[in-house]
């Protein structure tokens, strides 16, 4: 279970890439178990948004806040909440994926259970490949091994960039459980997606980035 | 703090103890352009001792920045420095530890090899020993000014060329009193006075690099 009085908010957000103004004026309030489904087309300005929710880059205008203090001023508190998964997978090749979750685990100061992280990779599908180099898995699998990671962190905040890209529909099936217990734990998502979603009995915001309207998804 | 440190340290020594070619590259490097000197100039022993600290500081920078290139771009490219900058922890320990995985990973083997080389330019013993003492001095130097470049040429095409451009200037300092050392000994003045400035450019690199590195890789990971 996760503080329930956490928030992410969002307040007169602007981003620009370069000369051109990607959106501005953005506001929005994330609750404890609430899903922020970010809709767009492509270049509209999603994986832009995911970045400054995350701090790797500076807004042009407003500022992202969380339990009502702005992230810069509380990098260490946020990114200890917070957990991103982006387009790479920031899996190693040359690892298995056993010690791809220990130094996950090292490089955010907390301490690695091999039991927990092979049960986990086991749950994901990932039982034959425990001690392969991730370097000859799958897209797929490589992408399993992220998200076990991410299982992993324990973070109250989910920031996600298509995250189900690459995986079979046993894999999005699992992910999609695996949400709904995160946010019925009082965890908080944000993430990107094309795909449609089956989470029923989850309160999901939806928030449409650019001026591109696309069918609604589920 | 240290735990954070050590693991990032832990890991890339692992990464590099998987990937062995690309770190006997940069020593080959080494010894390779250190031994086409004497081919070229002549095996003539006073004139090879003469000009032997120098080549071998020579060789001894650019084999670090054929390196330092990738220092920061392979976990760039596979997404892994992202979630390193986005620890809780800060990104001048994460530069730290990369810079000192770097020292010990091309660093010391350079070392290991430098007296071998040292006696193929005739250099008596003595002067050997001054030139292990400032390479061990000055290597961390090169580490800790390259993961500057290589934080600030991060993600550029040509990044590479660029980052030697950029960071053999800086390299200067080090290389001067590095080879002086040696040079000092040999010619009888000692080597205390440039070995203690190589030092004291070594405490500054140590304090201030660092923090110089870590806010040019967030500028470029945004």
């Amino acid at each position: 279970m996760y503080a329930d009085s956490s928030t992410l908010s969002v307040h007169e957000l602007a981003c620009a890439r370069g000369d051109r103004l990607l959106f501005k004026g953005m506001n929005f309030t994330l609750k404890s178990g609430e899903l922020l489904l970010v809709q767009g087309g492509n270049g509209q300005g999603k994986t832009s948004l995911l970045r400054l929710l995350t701090g790797l880059a500076r807004a042009e205008d407003g500022e992202v806040r969380w339990c009502g203090e702005p992230i810069a001023k509380q990098r260490e508190i946020y990114h200890g909440e917070m957990i991103y998964l982006g387009h790479a997978n920031g899996v190693k090749d040359d690892l298995n994926p056993l010690e791809n979750l220990r130094f996950a685990a090292g490089l955010q100061g907390r301490g690695f259970d091999p039991a927990l992280a092979a049960a986990t990779l086991q749950r994901l599908g990932l039982r034959r490949c425990l001690d392969l180099p991730c370097r000859v898995l799958s897209f797929g699998q490589r992408r399993r091994v992220a998200l076990a990671a991410l299982l992993l962190a324990g973070a109250s905040l989910w920031i996600l960039d298509e995250p189900l890209t690459g995986l079979d529909i046993h894999a999005v099936a699992l992910m999609e459980g695996l949400i709904r217990d995160h946010l019925n734990a009082g965890g908080m998502m944000v993430a990107t997606t094309h795909q449609a979603l089956n989470l029923e009995g989850v309160a999901v915001q939806r928030l449409l980035v650019g001026n591109v309207a696309i069918p609604e998804l589920s | 703090m240290h735990r954070f440190l050590l693991a990032v340290l832990r890991r890339d020594l692992t990464l590099a103890a998987r990937r062995r070619g690309d770190w006997l590259i940069a020593q080959f490097f080494f010894v390779m352009v250190a031994s086409l000197f004497p081919l070229g100039v002549g095996p003539e022993p006073a004139m090879l001792a003469r000009i032997g600290p120098g080549v071998l500081w020579v060789a001894a920078t650019l084999a670090s920045l054929l390196s330092l290139a990738r220092l920061f771009s392979d976990d760039h490219h596979d997404g892994s420095l992202e979630h390193m900058v986005l620890s809780p922890e800060p990104t001048v320990l994460l530069v730290l530890g990369k810079s000192l995985a770097h020292w010990l990973i091309y660093g010391i083997p350079l070392l290991l090899v430098a007296p071998i080389l040292g006696i193929q330019f005739n250099l008596s013993w003595e002067a050997i020993r001054v030139l292990e003492v400032s390479l061990l001095l000055g290597t961390p130097i090169l580490s800790l000014l390259g993961g500057v470049g290589a934080a600030l040429t991060l993600g550029l095409r040509g990044g590479g060329v660029l980052l030697t451009l950029l960071i053999l200037p800086l390299y200067v300092p080090a290389l001067i009193f590095g080879a002086g050392a040696v040079d000092g000994v040999m010619a009888g003045t000692g080597a205390e006075a440039q070995l203690s400035l190589l030092g004291a450019f070594l405490v500054l690199s140590l304090m201030i690099a660092p923090w110089i590195a870590a806010a040019a890789l967030r500028v470029s990971l945004e």
